[in-house]
């Protein structure tokens, strides 16, 4: 005989609900229409924002004192550490895909190139903020010197860091590659950007959460879609996890 | 002998309630997912876990966040769902209390039922109303017909300030709205601020929607959802001295 005591009707009946919300939430409909309400965050914010608006710069006296390492902190990679070993002295950034003049620039050319300096805002998407200064070359910069084709839509960077045994990449459209803050980092704080942070190149898309701003970046490939890019949802997060392409909120 | 039935609440204000109902549950349920995962809250520009935070939420006895399962969607830790769910159902919340607010306004539902009237504004009126809700006596006959005082300012206080102020500071998180509105930040003091304020906002609406259901309780809950259902609502009988 079993005696249903009140405790154990309290938590069968949450276990009962609990298991039916999981049903509605795992399943596909309900998924797509929730990805209904992403479609329209995007193109709202797009709406209401300019192209060209820039995210807000701090002053030097609002930089955080300690910006904190997150995600990879070295990446295990031999040929990356070799490129360490060597203070990236023959490393190279690879700009490629659907462009007329690929390009391949080692970190003293790219030094080299006119640069933007600002200090922004780093918004995890767990919900903290770091402020941080960031010297690098706009991407545009480098679009144009490649000469992008006009059938590219998106900007994939691919990265030296294996995260969880899966390659990190990233992606971005070209609202956002061509905006005038979105530079490929090499100075973080006045400081050539640690192996923490990403050295020697990350990607800054200063309107934009954490997850999009890729560290170790080796190659920039423009394409005209995302779809047989590792998982096709264009970036690392996204296709392990689900987070949403466009990180704008 | 039962009491008058009186229609006491207009469809569009029936259809925006229960909306706004799911979606605020849904909001409040994904928003302690989302906060599961950096359960910290700071004041100004910038916070991460190097820095000094007013507010650590300690974990759950039993668990490894401070939300359960029971109150979180999804029920296991997932930020990418739950950011899913938060930001579909900001939406329904954000169009419904606009569409909300300009009825009440040209209905004049916002002045005639919810705006204290001239007298309940004194200090006496409404102190004997919170010592009535202290004794759990509540109006009857024809002066329960409408809102008592303090249920006013509760109502008030949610649809002119705290959904309008967690809607706000919801964007004011977003870097992307940052760019488009920077006055949103020097308005919450930076985006830190903003965190703390739309969790504080959700901890009232929490607040509220405990005491809501439990007057809903107490007044009679199949009188007061049969009213928010139908709009019909029977006035309860006044006692004889």
């Amino acid at each position: 005989m079993t005696i249903v005591t009140r405790r154990n009707a309290l938590v069968g009946g949450a276990g009962l609900m609990l298991a039916g919300c999981d049903r509605i939430v795992a399943s596909p409909t309900v998924r797509k229409v929730l990805t209904l309400g992403e479609k329209a965050t995007m193109s709202g914010q797009r709406l209401v924002t300019d192209r060209t608006a820039l995210a807000p710069e701090f002053s030097a006296t609002d930089l955080s004192p300690n910006f904190c390492v997150n995600g990879t902190t070295a990446p295990g990679d031999a040929a990356y550490q070799a490129h360490v070993a060597r203070g990236f002295a023959d490393w190279r950034l690879v700009v490629d895909g659907m462009v007329a003049r690929p390009l391949s620039l080692s970190l003293a050319q790219l030094q080299a190139m006119p640069a933007r300096t600002q200090i922004t805002r780093h918004d995890c998407v767990e919900g903290w903020s770091a402020i941080g200064e960031w010297t690098g070359v706009p991407l545009m910069l480098l679009l144009k010197a490649a000469a992008l084709s006009s059938n590219a839509r998106y900007v994939v960077f691919h990265c030296a860091d294996d995260y969880h045994g899966t390659p990190y990449y990233e992606s971005i459209d070209l609202v956002e590659a061509f905006h005038p803050q979105t530079i490929l980092a090499h100075h973080m704080n006045r400081q050539p950007l640690s192996v923490g942070h990403g050295a020697p190149l990350r990607l800054r898309v200063e309107r934009q959460l954490g997850y999009k701003q890729a560290k170790y970046v080796m190659r920039v490939q423009a394409v005209a879609s995302l779809a047989g890019i590792h998982g096709g949802g264009g970036g690392y997060w996204e296709d392990r996890k689900g987070y949403q392409w466009y990180a704008g909120i | 002998m039962d009491g008058k039935l009186v229609y006491r609440t207009n469809l569009p204000v029936r259809i925006w309630h229960w909306f706004n109902a799911l979606s605020v549950f849904v909001m409040l349920m994904s928003g302690m997912m989302i906060l599961n995962a950096h359960p910290r809250l700071y004041w100004g520009k910038y916070g991460a876990n190097p820095d000094k935070a007013w507010l650590e939420l300690p974990k759950f006895p039993g668990y490894d966040d401070p939300f359960p399962p029971l109150v979180t969607i999804p029920s296991s830790y997932d930020l990418a769902a739950a950011r899913q769910w938060h930001f579909f159902f900001a939406w329904v919340l954000a169009i419904g209390i606009v569409l909300f607010l300009v009825y009440a306004l040209l209905s004049r539902h916002l002045t005639r039922d919810l705006w204290l009237k001239r007298e309940e504004r004194s200090f006496g009126h409404l102190w004997h109303d919170i010592k009535e809700h202290a004794r759990l006596r509540f109006p009857t006959g024809e002066a329960a017909r409408g809102y008592n005082p303090l249920q006013k300012i509760a109502y008030l206080g949610v649809v002119l300030v705290l959904i309008p102020l967690v809607i706000l500071t919801g964007l004011t998180m977003s870097p992307a709205m940052n760019a488009a509105f920077p006055f949103l930040l020097d308005l919450f003091g930076g985006r830190q601020s903003a965190r703390s304020i739309h969790f504080l906002c959700a901890a009232g609406l929490a607040l509220f929607i405990a005491v809501h259901l439990l007057m809903v309780l107490l007044a009679g809950p199949i009188n007061e959802l049969r009213s928010m259902l139908t709009g019909w609502y029977r006035l309860p009988e006044e006692k004889r001295p």
